[in-house]
């Protein structure tokens, strides 16, 4: 149960504990790994047609990737269709109760620093039953990687509108529209102190797999959103995203550094506008910003969470934000270390006989 | 008032006295002063002999103002003192609580021996060498108060001094002028001829040792930390703060030496459900909160049920329901406890007697849920948490063993003959599932709230293996049985008649009221129970050897419905919900009238 030394090729005592990348306290593994490893004896049992199956086999395929001992991963999920996922994954796994995910993973992780900690979760189960755990992890900071399938449906219960739904979607329960608001995932989590938010689409196995590298090096609570095609209930709902007629119109592909140009030939891009809102502009215009998610500062991050249009033109995907802060289980060992330190390991019988006594012979 | 009653407490428990507490206050944190529902009360009963409560009528009432005389002296025992703060008793501030003049002046008090004295301005007279406001001078009057009460019990007093210079070390002024106003007071006791007597009390009796004051929620805390070590587990608690639980999380959160984790949810169902993630990695999961704390959690309880994964809820009962009476006791979520969760969802339950008894609780929760993997609930309530008696100090190295065995290797081999890991296979004794923790290869495997199949923990819509899941999860909490203590009677002359059942906090009045019943010549048999569920297993034949089972909960009954209906015994309740705990006198009428009953028929 121990923090091990030698993880991801780093020596894990060399690493201050801000400086630790994501699971630099998670035993490595030399033995070749392959999806195959990964894969339970379960028969998978989401819709013919679900895009969850895509991220599987991208979760399966990129799991060997981080060379931990198997023994170390751990999946938790909560309610709905995308929280099946860990009984297809041969790691340890817990299939939990409606919206509570996070707060289960927040238990494990800051007890055992030692295991890679995902949470898969839905947009119904994170958003909506469990928004205020999601809050509260990412200002955390625990160490965690969040994987919210977003179809922007309640699939599980059989098609209601969901808390991602677009303002008057016809459902079941909303035979006439629904009427509320819907919430932004990514401009929610950087509202909440998140610090990794990314967005990702299932259908685009390179940029998932990408998408999930980055958030497993980063140390502290990740944000994963991740288009998701709810075939039966949603159907096509992302597609302009998806079909290559549309997609490179529809899509703002984020990269670290890189000019946050769009469209064939990068012929679009983003900048400033004189009051200080993002605007379009020509791929080639003087003023096309340069992705930086590592400015401390979140509110270019922000921005951009707020770039897509309603007909989902001008949808960023990437990673928004990646920020270094502290993070609350490195915190908390802190703190139990420091205590050990201060007044040497706890002595019960001490301890209990620390008020005033008196001795009857 | 809260902390002078606590240093006389300190006081009385150094000098050996038994004692039992009883503070009293308003959910406000700064309510009104001077109005009744602003009195902050603390009663304190200590003797040269055993006692079990806090008393029932006060022979001693130091009131600091009219409202905080009018809401107590109701209880007085007629000839008891009153010593009141004159300075207080302005005829604006007497109207203001209902009295058309001065009680203490206009006679209204004549049943009882009343000493006027004007704390408040000798106070400010005793501290005026030291640069101090009025404002500030004034507030020391209960610590001058707290001097002529130790003087007239010939209390110790260094401890006082101590405690003082400690509390206020960063402000010597501070310090000094509360130790002078102390020791005032004090000297005002032995000079004035105002008292006719002082009192002696001497030590009680008490098994040798080494002996502290202790509260419940204290003891709570000490016994998880305690049942920490015994089990090997690191201990992990998930809490939000919520009256009256919230002092077992800022204890907890001071031991961090201990390797003690605290972690402050954003709402209950996280802090249970944090919990239960700690378990899941092999620590010891516990949650500590309230009656509508529990409520909450309800859903996540039952998720441990399934997961059976040991988990300990400590539920510090309130007046419910709702917000209810936050800083009052009750007894009222026995039956939450027992059947709040959807489905079949058994848990066990234990119920700590008295203060100091918390910590023996805390043990033989974590005991329960670690051997057996299963939720367990602490009921202990308001009266417990922040009553206080003296504590014999228990041996550390004579703690239980409770040390767990983890899953180390498969259990079971595959139909193609290849060794795998089943989650769900038993220990035949227990009924306990294996509990492998995170790290350890090839026992990989996915536990969760849907029903699992018999063994192998896969997923199941079975219909048979549901049934048989429910009947076996039943059986093992039904199995705790065999493996704790027979229920204890205790009948000094072996032929009452009626049986007096409790459970929880009421064991002290109880004991106390059937004292009193044997004192005058009756005779009553007293058991009370630490176990809610399962009952000791001579549950039933105890209760079906009396003629009549009386059972006295500060609820509307639920230990009673329980006991009807699994033993078919016409029990009867007594039964109150007033916020504070039974009086003995009360008690003991009831027991007398319940043995008449039984000789009349």
């Amino acid at each position: 149960m121990s923090a091990q030394t030698s993880v991801n090729g780093h020596s894990a005592n060399g690493h201050a504990a801000s400086h630790r990348r994501g699971f630099d306290l998670v035993p490595v593994t030399d033995e070749k790994q392959s999806a195959k490893d990964f894969k339970s004896d379960q028969e998978v049992r989401w819709c013919p047609g679900c895009g969850d199956y895509a991220i599987l086999s991208a979760v399966q395929g990129f799991l060997p990737e981080l060379g931990l001992k198997r023994e170390n991963i751990v999946f938790i999920s909560g309610i709905g269709c995308s929280s099946r996922f860990p009984y297809y994954l041969n790691t340890y796994g817990m299939h939990s109760i409606h919206g509570r995910a996070p707060a289960i993973a927040t238990g494990l992780a800051v007890s055992r620093p030692d295991l890679a900690v995902f949470v898969v979760t839905g947009d119904g189960d994170a958003l909506s039953i469990g928004g205020n755990h999601l809050i509260h992890a990412l200002r955390r900071n625990v160490n965690l990687t969040i994987l919210l399938f977003n179809n922007r449906i309640y699939g599980l219960t059989k098609g209601q509108y969901s808390p991602t739904s677009e303002v008057g979607k016809i459902t079941k329960s909303t035979p006439m529209g629904s009427l509320d608001y819907p919430f932004n995932p990514v401009s929610l989590a950087l509202g909440a102190e998140a610090t990794f938010v990314a967005r990702t689409i299932d259908s685009d196995r390179k940029h998932l797999t990408a998408v999930l590298q980055a958030a497993a090096a980063h140390r502290g609570t990740s944000l994963v959103e991740i288009y998701q095609n709810c075939n039966i209930f949603n159907d096509e709902a992302f597609e302009v995203l998806k079909s290559p007629e549309t997609r490179d119109d529809y899509l703002v592909r984020l990269e670290h550094g890189r000019p946050i140009t769009f469209g064939k030939d990068a012929a679009r891009g983003v900048r400033r506008g004189a009051n200080g809102s993002l605007e379009f502009c020509a791929g080639d215009d003087p003023g096309v910003l340069t992705h930086d998610a590592h400015a401390d500062d979140p509110s270019l991050a922000f921005a951009l969470s707020r770039l897509a249009q309603p007909d989902l033109r001008a949808t960023p995907i990437g990673v928004f934000r990646d920020v270094e802060r502290p993070v609350y289980d490195d915190l908390m060992a802190d703190q139990l270390d420091q205590a050990v330190a201060k007044q040497g390991p706890g002595d019960l019988a001490a301890l209990l006989a620390g008020g005033d006594t008196w001795t009857i012979s | 008032m809260q902390l002078t009653g606590d240093r006389f407490t300190s006081e009385t428990a150094a000098f050996g006295n038994d004692l039992s507490t009883l503070p009293n206050f308003p959910a406000e944190i700064r309510a009104p002063a001077g109005t009744l529902p602003g009195v902050s009360s603390f009663q304190l009963h200590f003797a040269d002999h055993d006692i079990m409560t806090p008393g029932d009528a006060p022979n001693v009432l130091v009131a600091m103002n009219p409202a905080a005389l009018k809401a107590n002296v109701g209880d007085l025992a007629p000839g008891a003192d009153i010593i009141a703060n004159s300075d207080e008793f302005s005829a604006r501030a007497c109207q203001r609580v209902g009295y058309p003049g001065n009680p203490l002046e206009d006679g209204t008090l004549t049943d009882y021996k009343v000493t006027a004295v004007p704390l408040t301005s000798m106070t400010v007279e005793a501290l005026k060498e030291f640069d101090l406001s009025k404002k500030e001078a004034e507030r020391a009057k209960n610590m001058f108060a707290l001097g002529l009460l130790s003087w007239m019990y010939n209390r110790p007093t260094a401890s006082t001094v101590e405690f003082l210079e400690r509390k206020f070390a960063k402000v010597p002024q501070v310090a000094k002028a509360n130790v002078a106003a102390f020791q005032a007071g004090f000297n005002f006791g032995e000079t004035t001829e105002a008292f006719s007597v002082s009192y002696e009390v001497k030590p009680a009796p008490m098994r040798p040792g080494v002996y502290r004051n202790i509260s419940g929620n204290l003891a709570l805390a000490y016994g998880l930390i305690a049942a920490s070590k015994a089990t090997g587990l690191p201990l992990f608690l998930g809490s939000y703060p919520i009256t009256p639980a919230s002092d077992v999380l800022h204890e907890l959160s001071k031991h961090k030496a201990f390797g003690v984790r605290t972690f402050q949810a954003e709402d209950e169902i996280a802090g249970v459900t944090a919990a239960l993630g700690a378990s899941f990695g092999g620590a010891l999961g516990v949650t500590t909160t309230s009656g509508p704390g529990v409520a909450l959690k309800s859903e996540a309880i039952g998720l441990g049920v399934m997961l059976e994964l040991p988990l300990v809820v400590c539920d510090i009962q309130r007046g419910g329901p709702s917000t209810g009476l936050p800083t009052k006791t009750e007894q009222a979520d026995l039956l939450q406890a027992m059947f709040g969760r959807n489905g079949e969802a058994p848990v066990a339950i234990v119920a700590p007697q008295s203060p100091s008894d918390c910590f023996a609780a805390a043990v033989e929760a974590a005991r329960i849920a670690t051997k057996y993997r299963t939720p367990v609930f602490v009921l202990s309530d308001g009266y417990l948490a922040n009553g206080s008696e003296p504590w014999l100090l228990p041996d550390v190295d004579a703690l239980p063993d409770l040390r767990v065995e983890f899953a180390s290797a498969t259990n079971h081999q595959s139909a193609d003959g290849e060794p795998e890991f089943w989650p769900y296979l038993r220990d035949p004794q227990t009924l306990a599932r294996a509990w492998a923790v995170p790290g350890v290869p090839g026992l990989e495997h996915r536990v969760g709230g849907i029903e699992k199949a018999d063994g192998s923990g896969v997923i199941s819509y079975d219909p048979g293996n549901h049934d048989r899941m429910v009947r076996l999860r039943q059986a093992k909490i039904d199995g705790i049985a065999a493996d704790i203590p027979p229920l204890e009677v205790d009948d000094p002359s072996g032929d009452a008649e009626v049986l007096v059942l409790g459970w929880g906090s009421t064991y002290g009045p109880i004991g106390a009221a059937c004292r009193r019943v044997r004192a005058r010549g009756l005779r009553v048999a007293q058991a009370h129970l630490r176990h809610l569920n399962p009952f000791p297993a001579n549950t039933g034949d105890v209760v079906r050897g009396y003629a009549k089972v009386l059972i006295p909960e500060m609820n509307l009954g639920q230990l009673a419905m329980l006991i009807r209906a699994k033993y078919l015994v016409d029990a009867v309740t007594y039964d109150k919900v007033a916020g504070m705990p039974f009086k003995a006198a009360e008690l003991a009428d009831v027991i007398a009238a319940a043995i008449e009953g039984v000789n009349q028929a």
